[in-house]
Order: structure tokens, then sequence, then C-alpha cells
């Protein structure tokens, strides 16, 4: 697998270059949210705010309503735990365009639960004028810039950093709104978000191979909320849906999934892979992921209980699954 | 009412703030006559800030708001093509023109009352104060004749003045951004985080008018959390503080000529919440708003209002 590198810090530096509006707020984590490029690029669009996250939103707010388009740059606990009212009554009652890129989503840090954004999709979904993004791969961190910016308001970014897989190919960019079909299957209608994704590529490949039909989406926009595939893949599947996400089972995917079914009438089992209703604690990620649930095997358990059979799944055969960049199998107007 | 008060060495224009400050008492605690409750004391203590600002210190273009406010337009949203702040009262915004925001967003009716005083919206305006489907709301929200931003969780405003600030100075704008705040909005931890914000950014473009009345909504602000020394606390984070009596036009519009020096500027305005109205002394040391407890201290407030209604009328 095609493993990239910091991929935002080069990407934004290029994407900015002929875009003057744009400047980038940082809360002293710099180096780590990968905007030390951009600062050495374009210092005078760079502004440090110091440890000092509800003024930094505020002040973006400020800058916003002048023309420019504020870049906010943090660990996402640090925007939406520490300074939620100021999101709300600085930026997203007046629907300016702050665009929030959080990192460290869920269980990608062993700093622990001050450090783990387990229940951001939760809060800021339930935010009005607020559009919730996440990324899942490189390509997806390398093309989010444009529709970030089209976005007329505030946009939320779960953004990812270091070394990121390339699983979607590069001639297929991030678009609002709309999932990515990776695989079709009348049984099992899987979906998947961020780093879940790599993980659910694992498993369909392998209960594939079982005889298990899996439709599998990537979802990387949390709201809106509106592509007719969803709705399509939720009404087709046999056995029932099985959501994936890294963040507490309550208020992200699956419940946004189970809104869908719900307002639709469509009465199937929904299984919700992610945490279940807990906090974490520090760790690597391989462990934290097995631990809490949230890896290949635990998704295999999942679907197992909903086609009422045990698949007879073991580890090994999950870890020997060799991904490639895919295309999407959508439709090209869906695109 | 302060008419006789006046020499002859005092500008012209200081009788007009005097005049002006006059009518906002008035016009304040007339509605909370007739609405049995209201922020008066708030009134009593900013009416000159207010009409100070209006008459001699803020550099505004003229109105460009309706005369009387405008129904609300819902709420922002990339669907809302109608929405419009409530900042075309203050003109429209050129390089060399000062903005101004109000931060506590409960001094609503004050401002209204300020906006009439000053020519900016008429009386009828005021009429539609906190009527359903009205953008003449009781907290000021950024619809409201007067506000562009949300003001009514405490602190925010400052930080966007800042950020406006900043992009001004980024553009090279000769008008100053002003911002008036309530003393008790430096309890707040985010107002110390504008301020150092302020200093790393040397925005001298920068204002801030604070009313001490030193009130808040659970009593006096020394009993609930203390700020002494708030001059001190203030320079220490690298702005200029200059205290002034919050009831002197001269005086408060003094600092405001003062040669910017690197530093955002922050004028202490020491004040009397009673001012104007003495009949609030009786309600110590709770001020914060005025509810009537009894159908006799509504009537004592009634008499109060004609009192003052006709010294008024008689000039």
């Amino acid at each position: 697998m095609d493993i990239r590198t910091k991929v935002h810090a080069s990407n934004l530096v290029e994407w900015a270059r002929h875009r003057p509006e744009v400047v980038v707020l940082s809360a002293d984590l710099t180096g780590s949210t990968e905007i030390a490029e951009f600062q050495g690029a374009y210092p005078d669009r760079f502004f440090s705010m110091g440890i000092a996250e509800q003024n930094m939103i505020s002040f973006a707010a400020g800058l916003a309503r002048e023309g420019y388009v504020p870049l906010v740059h943090t660990f996402a606990v640090f925007i939406y735990r520490q300074a939620l009212n100021q999101i709300v009554s600085s930026v997203a009652y007046s629907n300016l365009p702050v665009k929030f890129f959080g990192f460290l989503p869920g269980i990608t840090t062993p700093g622990g639960a001050t450090h783990q954004a387990i229940e951001d999709v939760a809060v800021m979904r339930a935010v009005p004028n607020m559009t919730v993004l996440e990324t899942g791969d490189a390509t997806e961190v390398e093309t989010i810039l444009d529709p970030v910016l089209a976005v007329d308001g505030p946009v939320y970014v779960r953004m990812l950093r270091g070394e990121i897989p390339r699983l979607f190919s590069p001639a297929e960019p991030f678009a609002l709104d709309r999932v990515r079909t990776l695989s079709r299957g009348g049984d099992i209608t899987l979906l998947s978000s961020g780093i879940c994704t790599e993980e659910a590529m694992r498993a369909a490949e392998v209960l594939r191979a079982r005889g298990v039909g899996v439709t599998h989406l990537h979802v990387s926009t949390h709201k809106p909320f509106g592509d007719p595939a969803i709705l399509e893949a939720l009404a087709s599947a046999r056995h029932g849906v099985v959501t994936m996400e890294n963040h507490t089972i309550v208020g992200g995917l699956g419940s946004a999934v189970a809104e869908v079914m719900a307002e639709h009438g469509l009465g199937k089992r929904l299984v919700r892979v992610g945490l279940r209703d807990t906090f974490a604690h520090g760790g690597s990620r391989p462990y934290l992921m097995r631990k809490y649930g949230l890896d290949a095997m635990a998704l295999v358990r999942s679907i197992g209980s909903l086609v009422g059979q045990d698949l007879g799944i073991q580890e090994e055969e999950l870890e020997a699954v060799r991904l490639e960049a895919v295309h999407s199998l959508a439709k090209v107007e869906a695109l | 009412m302060n008419a006789t008060l006046s020499t002859p060495s005092r500008p012209g224009w200081v009788e007009a703030v005097a005049r002006t400050a006059a009518g906002i008492r008035l016009r304040v605690l007339e509605h909370t006559v007739a609405h049995n409750g209201g922020y008066l004391s708030q009134a009593c203590s900013s009416a000159e800030i207010l009409s100070t600002l209006y008459l001699k210190t803020l550099r505004l273009g003229p109105s460009r708001g309706p005369r009387i406010p405008p129904p609300f337009p819902g709420v922002p949203g990339p669907g809302n093509h109608d929405y419009a702040t409530g900042g075309a009262y203050h003109g429209l915004p050129a390089p060399d023109l000062d903005r101004f925001f109000l931060s506590p967003a409960h001094y609503a009716l004050i401002l209204y009352a300020a906006l009439v005083e000053a020519g900016r919206m008429d009386p009828e305006g005021l009429a539609q104060f906190n009527r359903d489907g009205s953008t003449v709301e009781m907290i000021g929200a950024e619809h409201s004749p007067g506000f562009e931003m949300m003001g009514g969780s405490l602190a925010q405003t400052l930080s966007q003045a800042a950020g406006i600030a900043l992009a001004r100075k980024r553009r090279g704008d000769t008008g100053r951004v002003w911002a008036f705040l309530s003393d008790g909005e430096f309890q707040e931890g985010q107002t110390w985080e504008v301020l150092q914000a302020a200093a790393h950014y040397r925005l001298d473009n920068l204002g801030v008018y604070v009313d001490v009345n030193g009130q808040q909504c659970d009593g006096r602000t020394r009993d609930v959390m203390g700020l002494d020394p708030l001059d001190a606390r203030i320079e220490a984070f690298g702005a200029r503080a200059v205290t002034v009596d919050g009831h002197d036009p001269e005086a408060l519009d003094a600092p405001a000529r003062l040669a910017r020096d690197g530093r955002a500027l922050v004028v202490l305005c020491a004040t009397d919440p009673c001012r104007g109205v003495p009949l609030l002394e009786q309600r110590r040391p709770k001020l914060h708003y005025v509810r009537f407890a009894s159908p006799a201290e509504r009537e004592a407030y009634r008499q109060c209002y004609e009192t003052m209604r006709d010294e008024a009328s008689r000039g």
C-alpha cells in the first residue's frame, strides 16, 4: 500500500499560493498540525494566537468579516471542547467562512482522553450552519481544500496527519456530500468513515471470499448527509446495516445512518461499530483499535451476528489482505 | 436635565451630550415603567458614554439603516440572502472611518435609545422593542439596530473587534475600531486572551470604553468576583488604561485624542448606576434588572418618569 507523509504540509502551501485571502491561525501546535511550511512560505498570512483557543476562534470571525478566509488549526479537542460557545456565537450563527482543521480524531493519538476527539462529529453536527467533513486517506487530505473553500459558511474538518495511506485514486478527488462506493453486494450494507475505512476494506475483501455480499460506502461528509446513494444502499441490504467509525457510537455516523433509516421506514437491523459510549486512554493505535473494537476483526464479528453465522475468519487472514488504491464504483454522474 | 449646570466655557457639543444622555435615561425609564421591568441601571451608568461616543468621539458615516427597523429576516445561512446586520445604523464602512461594536448585548434598549437620540433611528422604532417578529430584540442580536455581532455571550465581541482591527491594520485603514464593554466582562478569561493578542500584534487601532459601574447580576462586583486593580491588570497585559469620570463628556472624549503608542486603549469609565434616577438607590445591592416588587414601587418610578419628562420638555 502506498503510504504518504505530511500530505497537508506541502499541499496547503501549494494550494494557498494564489489565494491571498487565505490566512492560517495556530494555537501553539504549528509543527503538530503541519502548518510550519505555510508559516515559512507566507509569514505575513500566518498568525500565532498562543494557547488561547477561545480568543483565536472569535478573532478568526473578525478576520472573516473583513474578507479573509481563516483556516484555524489545532487539535480537534481544543476546538470543539475548549471553544464551542465561540464556534456557535462568533462563527456559526453568522455563517462566517471560518474553516476548522481538527487533528487527532478518535484513537489516532496515544495522548489519552484529553487529546482524543471522540465526540466531535456529534457535537459539530448539531451546530446549525456547520458543515462537517472527515478525511480518510491521502487523496482526501490532498483534495479537500477546494470543497472546504467552496462551502458558503463554516466547515469543520477531521484531519489526518503524518503517515497516511492512499486508499482512493488521486483521479477521484474529495466531493462534498458524496459517498465513495467501494464494493457492491446484496447481503450487508457497510458505511465507514475516516481511518476505519481501511479496516473495513480488509474485512469486506475477506467477507466476499466467504460469499457474503457487502455494499461498502466510505463517508467523508457527515453533514450534510444527503447523497441518494446512501438511502439506495441502505434499502438494498438483505441482512442489515453496519456502521464503523473512529468516534463514539452516540451522535456520529451510526446515528446519522439510524436517522435516515428511521425517517424512511427501513425496518432493518443496524449495528454501530465504534467507541461504545466510553472514553479511551493513552496507547498505540493498534492496541486501542483492538481494545475498543474498532478493527477489522470487530467488524467481522458484527457482520457475523447480522448474517446469523460464525464466518470462521481469523486475524491472519485479515492482515494478509493487500490493499491498493481503488476507484469508486459509483456512477460517474454521482461524482 | 443638566442644562442648568452648563457654563459658557463648555463647548456646544457637551450641551448636546447632556441632552442626549438625559433623553436615553428618559426613554429607558419609560420602557421600564411601561413593561414592568428593564435594564435601567445600565442606562443610568452608560448614558454619557454612549452619547459622547455617538456625538463626538466616533467617526461614522450617516446611518443607512431604515428609519423604522425592518422585521426579523430569518437567521443567517447560505440560503438567506435577505439577512442584514444592524451595522447599517453606523453608516457605510470606509477606510478612514471608525467601526463601533457594543459587547454587552443586554444594553440593547440603551443602544437603541442612543440611536434615536443621535438621529440614527426614528423614535417609533422603539415601539417594536421586545415585540415578537421584531429585530429590536431585548438582547441585541446581529440583526438588531446598531449591532453587527452576537454579543449576548459576553467577551466574544472584543475578540472579533480585534480580528477586525488586525485586518484593518494590514489594509492600512486609518479609521479605528471601538468596542464598548461592561466591567463584568473582565471576569471572563477570553477578555484577557484578547488583550494579550492585541499587545502581541500591537493593535493600537483598537479602543475600548468600559462601563465600570461595579454592578453585575448577583450584586456588587467586589462581592461577586473582585477586579481591582483593574487598570493595573490591564496595563500588565500590555494595553494602555486610562480612568475617567464616566459622566463627564470632555473627560470621556479626551483619551481618544491621545497619540497612539502601539498599545490598545482601554478607557475605564467610572460610573454611577443610579445616576439620574436616585430612586434606584433603594434597590442596592441588586441593580442588574429592575422588576418592580409592588404596584407602589412602579407608581413611584412612573412619577419619577413624569418629573424627568417635564424637566426635559422645559429644556
